[in-house]
């Protein structure tokens, strides 16, 4: 390896361009730039750019823009040198200066000490956080030696292990695996049209009908100008009259409005047919979507949003699709061969007809976004109200324990008052908007009186070709009319359609690798490598490092809140971690395939929950291929055999919501059943046995004593008792292990354990006394 | 207590005794008094898995196949199960009200009888052609094979399904 020098660390290079400048003037020639941190507060919160740098020989701090000192309240802090023209500050790096990043309320704060105590302080919102933890572990890494040159993140290259190329970004995630996000496509409506190429042939043939079913309808009124001016209009003159005609004529009206039944009849069918299926792909898509996105997900969103988005909304599209879609392309196909009919026959005449159109085109303009805006309004008023439903349901005992029936009664009134609002403000709108489009439209039928009695009176038109005319005018105006109402549903279609790509859009937060690695047989050693999660800008865990080795069972010990089930989320890969890597065998967890890794995790949650399906079904839900052999041994292992005996339908009884119900230790049994029957690896208990009652807990204990057996196990448990198996305890607190040992040793050392410990053998004497 | 290895033993002789109790005999030369036969999957597999429990309702043993035992013993068991479960099995539906409770009246394995529901969600499609009903009072009957009914009994039927 070459001699380092400061030079060598130099990252100057990689500074953003618009600081480039001001950093090179801030600096020396012989200073090397380590770290760089973008402050975006100042210190009264208010949004304000600036920076702070790290040298080998000091740290910088400018105040941007404002040319205020950044330090507050520290201007004649010992050691700060004040370059006033450059509104900056700089301190030696002495050997007790240091750094460190804080959440403080809302927004962290980044504060450099020193013996003395608080030197300076720039604050930052969370989008800086990540940065600020980055900038810190900058200066440790340059004191420790770690620091690598040029490379911002990473003290030494790490190859991909799916891939095998090397990894940058301080996520320790190769960027050729990790799938890019899709790209942004445009309107929502347009985007359905994707949807109809996937039955292109049934789209086409309705498009086709639609095209013949609507030509077929024009005819008619064509025919009514020869019985009247070949006809019926040269008798009544006392001339001579075509009668023969007649039956021809008759005949093709006749034949005009049969071809235009069954074409229409045709029509309907297919397109209904079509769009029925366009919105079960749809479904299917977004549902297909909504289950491979991750936790966070689902963590801010409401069930019954997403309930009325995947049914709802979905329904309102083939809604659309089916009916007004059709009669749209019908209504745009009439006016223009209308138009063109009208023009080919009088030009005149069809220009006065065409006067009151601009008039509807600006107002149904006009409407079109605020009619927009009131539906979307609609729609989230609406799923507010399902939410309320999906809400309570499932919480009413809750409700009645607590007697609050009439809060949630006012709770949904409110709810459902809100879709009421919403509603009366497209309303409102709506019933003005419509009778307008029918006063314009009567309008053009006078103009088309007006002008045609005119012209007929100059001789310039025929009896017939005015007819004619009022004929296709009338149903000129009766579409366009039809057309406005399309307007509404349009805008209701695309509300929906927005609210349904708003899931599909959506990027699992937690990225299924583009090469995989096959996970093979696991043999389950869990390795965290300083690992740190944060829950946005809060910081939830911290600094972690342990290795459990295969077939170890290791208990997770620590005050409620202190990251305990974090850590496990980070396991299952239901969470990603900020920093450091988990690694599976050796392997970084973010490099299988998740569905594959997850299918050697067996999960037992405090609360067991239970789809609708037999007691057989649940048991097998991670293994659907399961014999009944299987099933039963697993239900013995996990000692819920004998309990599902007694029951009238034994294996075969209904439960999970309306199915039969279960005291929580029989559900707790059956997941650990059905955690067992996968035969996993890696073995997770988190809190299994918190909510049962001791005799219970004991049969639980029993049953996990079977689930262990050569597995990698970590069990979460409030009553340390049964972590008893446990070769190890892990103690955290505020997201920080500290202490690790075996029970005995913990106890020795008296220090959180040993406390926890008393605190609940105390209460046990207490009980037993 | 470990896990007993139930499947291991095999019955030898099961009979009633003179109070009309079972009594099961195992091949270690054991003997219970007041045995209770169950199945482990009465709908979706009969003639498999039939576990024999102590008066506690502990496992002594589990049955497979009931077509692998000696068929006097079998002949008792399935008496036993028969005498234990009372699930007639519907053959014709007369009538269905459809208003929340509804009132049946059916034709069955075991008679004609009536019966009250409290919600149509206690009619339930188990296997894609099977269907079991749940009554008020917690009775089940069973409709093996939905097809298989009439005409008339499936349009009934189809307003609840
Ligand atoms: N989805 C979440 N979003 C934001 N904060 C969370 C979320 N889940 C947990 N937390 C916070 O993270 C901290 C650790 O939580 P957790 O790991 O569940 O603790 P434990 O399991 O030890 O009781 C808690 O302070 C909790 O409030
Ligand atoms: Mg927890």
């Amino acid at each position: 390896m070459p001699v380092r020098t400061p030079e060598n660390f130099d990252i100057r290079q990689e500074l953003p361009l618009r600081l480039r400048a001001t950093v090179d003037a801030m600096l020396g020639r012989e200073e090397a730039l380590l770290g760089w941190f973008e402050v975006d507060l100042d210190a009264r919160l208010n949004f304000v750019d600036s920076f702070v740098l790290l040298t080998d020989k000091r740290i910088v701090g400018t105040s941007g823009g404002d040319l205020r000192p950044t330090s507050p309240q520290n201007n004649g802090a010992p050691g700060g040198m004040e370059d006033a023209a450059a509104g900056e500050k700089s301190w030696p790096l002495s050997a007790e200066l240091s750094i460190q990043s804080k959440e403080k309320g809302g927004a962290g704060a980044l504060e450099l000490v020193d013996a003395n105590g608080l030197l300076a302080q720039w604050r930052f919102t969370p989008a800086r956080t990540k940065a600020a933890h980055h900038f810190v572990d900058r200066l440790k890494q340059f004191r420790s030696g770690s620091l690598s040159d040029g490379d911002l993140s990473e003290s030494s290259e790490v190859l991909c292990p799916s891939c095998g190329s090397p990894i940058k970004g301080d996520q320790g995630l190769c960027e050729t695996c990790i799938a890019l996000p899709g790209t942004r496509p445009g309107r929502s409506l347009l985007r359905l049209l994707r949807f109809a190429r996937k039955r292109g042939a049934m789209s086409f043939l309705g498009l086709v009908l639609t095209v013949g079913s609507t030509s077929a309808g024009m005819v008619p009124p064509y025919l009514t100008k020869p019985i009247l001016d070949k006809v019926l209009v040269p008798y009544q003159n006392g001339q001579e009259a075509a009668f023969r005609l007649i039956p021809w004529l008759l005949g093709g009206l006749a034949a005009a409005s049969i071809l235009t039944w069954i074409l229409s009849w045709a029509r309907t069918y297919v397109v209904a047919w079509v769009s029925e299926r366009i919105a079960a792909d749809l479904r299917n898509q977004t549902y297909a979507h909504l289950q491979r996105l991750s936790l966070e997900y689902f963590g801010g969103k409401r069930t019954g949003d997403l309930i009325a988005r995947v049914s709802t909304d979905t329904d309102r599209i083939c809604y659309f699709l089916s009916v007004y879609l059709v009669d749209f392309a019908n209504d745009i196909l009439m006016i223009v061969m209308t138009a063109g009919i009208l023009l080919s026959i009088d030009v005149r005449l069809a220009a006065a007809t065409l006067i009151p159109l601009p008039l509807i085109a600006w107002l149904v303009h006009q409407v079109r976004s605020r009619l927009r805006g009131g539906f979307q309004l609609g729609s989230r008023a609406w799923a507010d109200m399902t939410s309320v439903l999906a809400d309570t349901i499932p919480g009413i005992r809750v409700v009645k324990a607590f007697a609050q029936e009439h809060r949630e009664i006012e709770r949904f009134r409110r709810a459902n008052d809100r879709v009421l609002h919403a509603n009366d403000r497209v309303n409102r709108l709506w019933s003005f908007f419509g009778p307008v489009i029918v006063l314009l439209t009567d309008l053009g039928i006078l103009i088309v009186w007006i002008v045609g009695v005119w012209q007929v009176y100059n001789k310039n038109v025929t009896v017939g070709t005015l007819t004619l005319f009022v004929a296709y005018i009338s149903r000129f105006y009766v579409r366009l009319d039809s057309m406005s109402r399309m307007v509404s549903a349009t805008q209701r279609t695309a509300a929906a359609a927005q609210r349904v790509f708003g899931i599909l859009d959506r990027e699992a937060t937690v990225p299924e690798p583009v090469h995989p690695i096959k996970t093979g047989r696991l043999s389950g050693r869990i390795e965290f490598r300083d690992v740190g999660f944060r829950y946005g800008a809060r910081t939830v865990v911290e600094g972690l490092n342990l290795t459990i080795e295969p077939g170890e069972m290791i208990g997770l010990v620590g005050p409620s809140g202190s990251g305990k089930t974090t850590v496990v989320n980070l396991v299952c890969r239901f969470y990603d971690v900020a920093e450091g890597t988990v690694l599976i065998d050796g392997t970084d967890v973010r490099s299988f395939s998740i569905e594959e890794y997850r299918q050697h995790i067996g999960l037992v949650l405090q609360e067991p929950f239970l789809f609708y399906g037999t007691i057989a079904e649940n048991i097998s839900y991670g293994r659907p291929g399961a014999t009944r052999e299987e099933i039963i041994s697993a239900a013995r292992a996990a000692r819920a055999h004998e309990f599902i005996l007694r029951l009238p339908d034994g294996y075969d009884s209904l439960v999970g919501e309306r199915g039969q119900s279960l005291s929580g230790g029989e559900r707790q049994r059956i997941s650990i059943a059905r955690a067992l029957l996968i035969d996993p690896r890696i073995l997770i208990l988190d809190e299994a046995t918190s909510s049962v009652d001791t005799e219970t807990e004991r049969e639980i204990q029993l049953a996990l004593d079977n689930l262990i057996q050569g597995r990698t196990t970590i069990a979460i448990a409030h009553r340390l008792s049964t972590l008893s198996r446990a070769s190890r305890l892990v103690v955290m607190e505020r997201g920080h292990i500290v202490e690790i040992g075996p029970h005995q040793e913990l106890l020795a050392q008296g220090g959180t354990y040993s406390r926890l410990y008393r605190a609940q053998s105390d209460h046990l004497e207490e009980r037993a006394l | 207590m470990t896990a007993p290895q139930t499947s291991a033993l095999k019955p030898v002789s099961l009979e009633h005794d003179a109070w009309g109790q079972l009594i099961l005999e195992t091949d270690d030369g054991r003997r219970f008094t007041g045995v209770i036969p169950a199945r482990a999957f009465p709908v979706s597999d009969p003639e498999h898995w039939v576990s024999i429990c102590d008066s506690q309702g502990h496992e002594l043993l589990s049955i497979e196949n009931l077509s692998s035992l000696a068929s006097g013993l079998r002949t008792v068991l399935e008496a036993e199960l028969a005498h234990r479960e009372f699930v007639p099995v519907i053959q014709r539906l007369v009538s269905a009200t459809t208003q929340e409770p509804s009132d049946w009246v059916v034709e069955t394995d075991r008679g004609r009888t009536a019966f009250q529901l409290n919600s149509e969600d206690d009619v339930r499609r188990i296997e894609p052609d099977q269907a079991s009903i749940v009554d008020s009072h917690g009775i089940r009957y069973l409709i093996p094979c939905v097809a298989k009914l009439d005409p008339a009994s499936r349009r009934i039927l189809d307003h609840f399904l």
